[in-house]
């Protein structure tokens, strides 16, 4: 966990305060719409179908349960008790009061939470992989630099009226667990053949209308250099990236139009003249930033106590390990993954009880601390292995024990029409009918990982282009279509996924999926072959051939 | 951005001014008394491109009550009864089409 300051704690407070007096104005007419727009987005308040949305960041998925508890507490006071958990590490409530939201705010702020920059055209919230700090084979926890860039971008006076968002991610494992590939800039520490630990710079990648994967601009830029680094590709994206064209304005675009290797010139020529900056990074102040985060005093535990050798007796219970347990750094513990993806239920969705649940087990099974994962789902990364059995059955009782995680119905899914404004078509109803298809865990398991991703429109918040299968809404003449993606990853071999077809209408959607499936399990080499890998192996047509066969 | 007075208003049937209410963002219609309503029975109807676009302006000079106004297709049945004219509409009106989710 890190702790904040007194800086911080001020900047929240402060922050409440200056909002508090913006929505009095506005609700007394003072303000415009027009006036207030801008400084409601930068304090992440939204207007959607049916009532203002606010988006709350959680840095580098990381919380505390008292954090927890306090999202679940503004769920049940100022929303309808539940939050979504998005595929950027922040919460949103989607039924807030303007005029209560100051209050909300503050009750956030007093557990060093915000929802500053979670929109607005500036760096957004710095997102890592949410098992940092406990996957093994790490380089180092890669949350020390996410809070650099925290700080360093929060509020930066030159960077508040970027052409367009900005968003950052950050790895330090072989496994890309953040989707560093996807975004504007992805940061991947690794050690050069000095031995040296540094930071392989991409850039340019992106999703919405017209997606991309991000380039290398740098292999390696020393931690010394890595905000001058990163202030000069800002610098050079401020200056080139386009103002008049919403659709041309993220640095994907300026990157790919320029080329990466005229981008890296540009980007270069600017750095060298800022490099011995004050934004060269003195190690005092990366220690006094690594410092700040306190981690669990371990135990020396056994590898495979007693009590999960007794549990592995219940198909139940093993069914929940295989797909929710992944390995710890520390012999002895296991990071648990709490799938947010019942059968039936919103991707994403936790009710304020289910929030609070969760908080109490990770005091006593987690040392506190809750990660919250790209994918829409939770974490307990501290949990001693001897404790699995019991944590399963508490979360089962709260219905947190899907055993599904990275299954076919780990769905990664937008709120789409349901309640967003830019919406076409409607996602969680699509998610939810495939929930139920592929209810029977054993055929899910035989299925193996599979990642269905759903966005309800092209902006692509349901990361649609780099799932699986992609499905993304469309609207055609009044009624919602869907098309169709297959063999999109968003890991480290990052790639956007082919168009099987036409897109066909809301009710065959789920119909659609089963078929691509059924080919699937049809055509692959052997059992463990994955879904995307036979994609990669026999390309789509098999599978338009299948679809589209019949339709 | 354009304002919505200066864009082009073309509408092809019945239609009513929409918006959310500037308190809690709940959606709200526009009346023929110059009011807002959270039912769409209340609305006033207009099937003129000027008279839409009068509606509107009404709409939007009332930046306190409203914001978002736009214009949005309705239709009418037989017994006069008025329903949105698309499912963005309909969802708006009625609410999201899923159960939300519940305490256990």
């Amino acid at each position: 966990m890190y702790a904040y300051d007194e800086i911080d704690r001020t900047l929240i407070n402060e922050r409440v305060t200056e909002f508090r007096d913006q929505v009095g104005r506005r609700l007394s007419g003072e303000l415009t719409e027009d006036e207030f727009k801008s400084l409601r987005l930068m304090n992440g308040v939204y207007l959607q179908l049916h009532a203002y949305m606010l988006r709350v960041a959680i840095p580098y998925g990381t919380l505390s349960s008292e954090q927890m508890r306090r999202l679940a507490h503004v769920a049940r006071r100022y929303d309808r008790g539940y939050g979504h958990f998005t595929t950027r590490q922040n919460i949103q409530y989607n039924w807030i009061k303007l005029a209560e939201l100051p209050d909300a705010l503050a009750d956030l702020a007093e557990v060093g939470i915000h929802a500053m920059q979670t929109s607005g055209n500036c760096t957004r919230n710095i997102t890592a992989d949410h098992w940092a700090g406990v996957a093994p084979g790490e380089i180092e926890d890669p949350r020390i630099w996410a809070e650099l860039l925290r700080q360093y971008s929060t509020l930066h006076p030159e960077f508040s009226f970027l052409p367009r968002k900005f968003k950052f991610a950050i790895t330090a494992s072989d496994h890309d667990r953040a989707a560093i590939k996807v975004h504007d800039i992805g940061l991947r520490l690794h050690k050069n053949a000095q031995g040296e630990t540094g930071f392989e710079v991409l850039v340019g990648g992106g999703l919405g209308r017209t997606p991309f994967i991000g380039k290398t601009i740098k292999p390696f830029v020393p931690g010394r250099d890595l905000l001058s680094y990163v202030e000069a590709i800002l610098r050079v994206y401020n200056q080139y990236g386009r103002r008049d064209n919403i659709y041309k304005a993220r640095i994907k675009i300026l990157v790919h139009e320029l080329g990466i290797e005229k981008f890296a010139q540009e980007v270069e020529s600017e750095w060298l003249q800022m490099r011995d900056s004050a934004l060269a990074l003195d190690d005092a102040v990366v220690e006094e930033i690594r410092s700040r985060f306190t981690y669990p005093a371990y135990e020396k535990l056994p590898a495979m106590p007693d009590e999960l050798k007794k549990a592995a007796h219940d198909p139940d219970f093993e069914a929940w390990r295989r797909n929710s347990v992944a390995t710890h750094k520390v012999p002895g513990y296991a990071v648990v993954t709490i799938s947010l993806k019942p059968v039936g239920g919103p991707p994403g969705d936790a009710t304020a009880e289910q929030m609070e649940a969760v908080a109490a087990l990770a005091d006593k099974y987690s040392f506190g601390e809750i990660r919250v994962g790209h994918e829409q789902n939770l974490a307990l990364p501290h949990v001693a292995k001897r404790d699995l059995p019991v944590l399963w059955r508490a979360l089962d009782k709260n219905g947190l024990a899907t055993p599904n995680v990275n299954l076919v119905t780990d769905i990664i899914a937008c709120p789409g029409l349901d309640y967003c404004s830019l919406a076409n078509a409607r996602s969680i109803p699509i998610a939810q009918e495939l929930t139920r298809r592929f209810a029977n865990h054993d055929t899910a398991n035989l299925i193996g990982r599979l990642h269905v991703n759903i966005s309800g429109c092209i902006n692509a918040c349901g990361h649609h282009h780099v799932g699986h299968i992609g499905i993304l809404g469309v609207e055609k003449n009044g009624e919602e279509f869907y098309q169709i993606t297959i063999g999109g990853r968003a890991d480290e071999n990052a790639t956007v996924g082919t168009l099987i077809g036409p897109s066909v209408p809301y009710g065959e959607v789920a119909d659609v999926v089963e078929d691509i499936v059924e080919a699937y399990l049809a055509l692959r080499a052997r059992p463990d072959e994955l879904f995307i890998d036979t994609v990669k192996r026999l390309g789509v047509e098999p599978f338009r051939e299948r679809v589209y066969a019949t339709r | 951005m354009t304002s919505p007075l200066q864009q082009k208003i073309k509408i092809t049937g019945p239609s009513v001014v929409t918006a959310n209410r500037t308190f809690d963002g709940v959606v709200i219609y526009r009346t023929a008394a110059k009011g807002w309503s959270t039912e769409l029975s209340n609305a006033a109807i207009v099937r003129a491109a000027d008279e839409a676009r009068a509606l509107l302006a009404e709409s939007i000079a009332d930046d306190v009550g409203a914001i978002g106004a736009y214009i949005a297709p309705v239709e009418i049945d037989e017994s006069g009864e008025v329903s949105p004219g698309n499912l963005r509409e309909h969802i708006r009106r009625q609410g999201v089409t899923i159960d939300l989710p519940v305490s256990a």
